[in-house]
């Protein structure tokens, strides 16, 4: 039976032990267990369609799994009612892959849309707070645009202020380079760098790009049929002798 | 013996055919009580989102009022010109103005508000829902503690529920006025005289119940739309479903709910 366990100091702020979850007759997770300490970063590796967005999603009770334990600085999130697992999203802070915001809503009004809902600010600290987010992603000059206004990476930058709005303590990334230009893909990875540094968050960043989870990550965990193939550091993975985590690694 | 296996072969698929339907509809219909119950546990959770009704009426409102009302003025027309010929034929020519004005606020004026708002607002809806499902801005919601069924749902259903009666009175007025208008072409008469014989044996048991009906095609709509926006699949595909489905459904309820609602307002209020 799973339980709640208190929130210690010592305690990881994502624990996944065992998870499985599939779709119909597909098995997209399959027993998977890992864990992320806060002020770390771990890159979840893999083929498109292994299951590593279904694995964030998990995380923050969008979907509901199959088998398994998820624990969110010591909460099992699948045992939670919907008011508990509200507070436990509000620690989180979840970055989209097409970034996902408000089509109708300008880009300040994206921003503060969790902080409208959230927190007891007045108008005028509310807009000081959200020119802060969209100054710290670099964005403070667009806020009157529109989502449809902007290229793929401000969009991706504008995502992330909001995914800041509520200062979580957990950044998860699904895809964060996705369809960008080298040169902003970088751009976009300092930006993540910087940020993690500044608010020693922990975070899990899913993605196929093995140059900018090198990047960003103190960890990798590379996923093959929903399972974990291997996990450790970079240096770790280049060890491997596995043929799969090598062409991985190497593109070919 | 190829024609039997082939005959059996050919029975087993219909019959398979058959049976996926039927679970598809039962399924469909599960899913739509869910939705249903979780639509009115979050009417009455607060935190309310009152701004956000507030948009969606005013939206609602002003982009289906242009079209009820010049649906509404066509109907009183149409319905003063074929009814008009018909009365002159049994020599029952001055019933015309109770005829055109009990035929608007009984039946023509709601019925007519109903689809066309499902067809404006019902499409818009499911559009709109739709492409925020498939572009992962509902799951954004859901990740920003957020319930959309709060924040999308009960707003979007109110909304057409409050705003449906209202747009039912601008059809009534559009259709009585150019009912009177298409009258005075073919034989004058003043508008004061045409509403007051038309007016005259009206109660409000003629007037009320038919426009307050209006408020379950807008909770029709409005569930109809939203249901089918939430659960669209597959990119730009499941959105262009969602908004015909939402379309053909609604309007296909509010007819149905119409055959019972008018029994019922005999049954309650003759």
């Amino acid at each position: 039976m799973l339980s709640r366990q208190p929130k210690t100091s010592s305690t990881p702020p994502i624990q996944v032990q065992l998870l499985s979850k599939s779709f119909g007759e597909q098995t997209v997770l399959n027993g998977i267990s890992l864990e992320v300490a806060q002020g770390e970063t771990l890159a979840v590796l893999g083929r498109s369609g292994t299951g590593k967005s279904v694995l964030l999603k998990l995380i923050i009770g969008l979907h509901q799994p199959d088998a398994g334990s998820i624990r969110v600085h010591g909460e099992e999130v699948t045992n939670l009612s919907l008011k508990e697992l509200n507070e436990v999203r509000k620690k989180v802070g979840f970055l989209f892959q097409q970034a996902a915001l408000y089509d109708s809503l300008t880009v300040e009004e994206n921003v503060a849309f969790p902080l409208r809902r959230h927190t007891r600010m007045s108008d005028d600290e509310r807009i000081e707070r959200v020119r802060e987010l969209l100054r710290s992603v670099g964005m403070d000059q667009d806020g009157h645009k529109l989502p449809a206004q902007l290229s793929g990476g401000m969009q991706k930058r504008v995502g992330l202020a909001r995914a800041l709005a509520l200062e979580p303590d957990i950044l998860l990334f699904d895809e964060p380079t996705a369809g960008l230009d080298p040169i902003t893909a970088a751009e976009t990875d300092a930006l993540i760098l910087r940020l993690q540094k500044e608010r020693h968050m922990a975070s899990v960043v899913v993605t196929h790009d093995i140059r900018g989870a090198r990047a960003v990550s103190d960890r990798l965990a590379l996923m093959r049929d929903g399972e974990i193939l291997i996990e450790g550091t970079f240096e770790d993975l280049q060890k491997s002798r596995d043929p799969f985590v090598m062409q991985f690694l190497n593109g070919s | 013996m190829i024609t039997n296996s082939t005959a059996d072969i050919s029975g087993t698929g219909s019959l398979r055919t058959t049976r996926g339907v039927i679970v598809k509809f039962f399924e469909w219909f599960g899913n739509l009580t869910i939705f249903c119950a979780r639509w009115a546990r979050a009417i009455f959770t607060p935190p309310y989102e009152f701004r956000e009704f507030v948009r969606q009426f005013d939206e609602l409102g002003s982009k289906s009022l242009p079209l009820v009302a010049l649906a509404g003025a066509a109907t009183g027309i149409v319905l003063t010109l074929s009814t008009r010929d018909s009365l002159i034929r049994f020599g029952a020519k001055s019933f015309l103005p109770a005829v055109v004005v009990f035929s608007i606020i009984k039946e023509s004026g709601p019925i007519i508000t109903g689809l066309v708002v499902s067809g404006r607002a019902a499409a818009g809806i499911g559009a709109e829902l739709g492409a925020m499902k498939v572009t992962e801005q509902i799951d954004a919601m859901e990740a920003s503690a957020v319930n959309p069924y709060k924040f999308l749902v009960t707003t979007r259903v109110l909304a057409c529920m409050l705003m449906l009666p209202l747009l039912t009175l601008v059809a009534d007025f559009c259709g009585i006025v150019m009912g009177w208008v298409a009258n005075t072409a073919a034989e004058p008469i003043s508008l004061r005289l045409f509403v007051h014989d038309g007016l005259k044996d009206v109660t409000f048991n003629d007037f009320l119940p038919p426009t307050l009906k209006t408020v379950v095609f807008g909770l029709l709509i409005g569930i109809i739309s939203c249901f089918q926006g939430m659960r669209a699949t597959g990119g730009t595909e499941g959105v262009e479903r969602a908004a015909t489905n939402s379309v053909v459904l609604a309007s296909l309820f509010i007819i149905l709910a119409d055959v019972l609602l008018v029994r019922l307002i005999l049954v309650f209020f003759s």
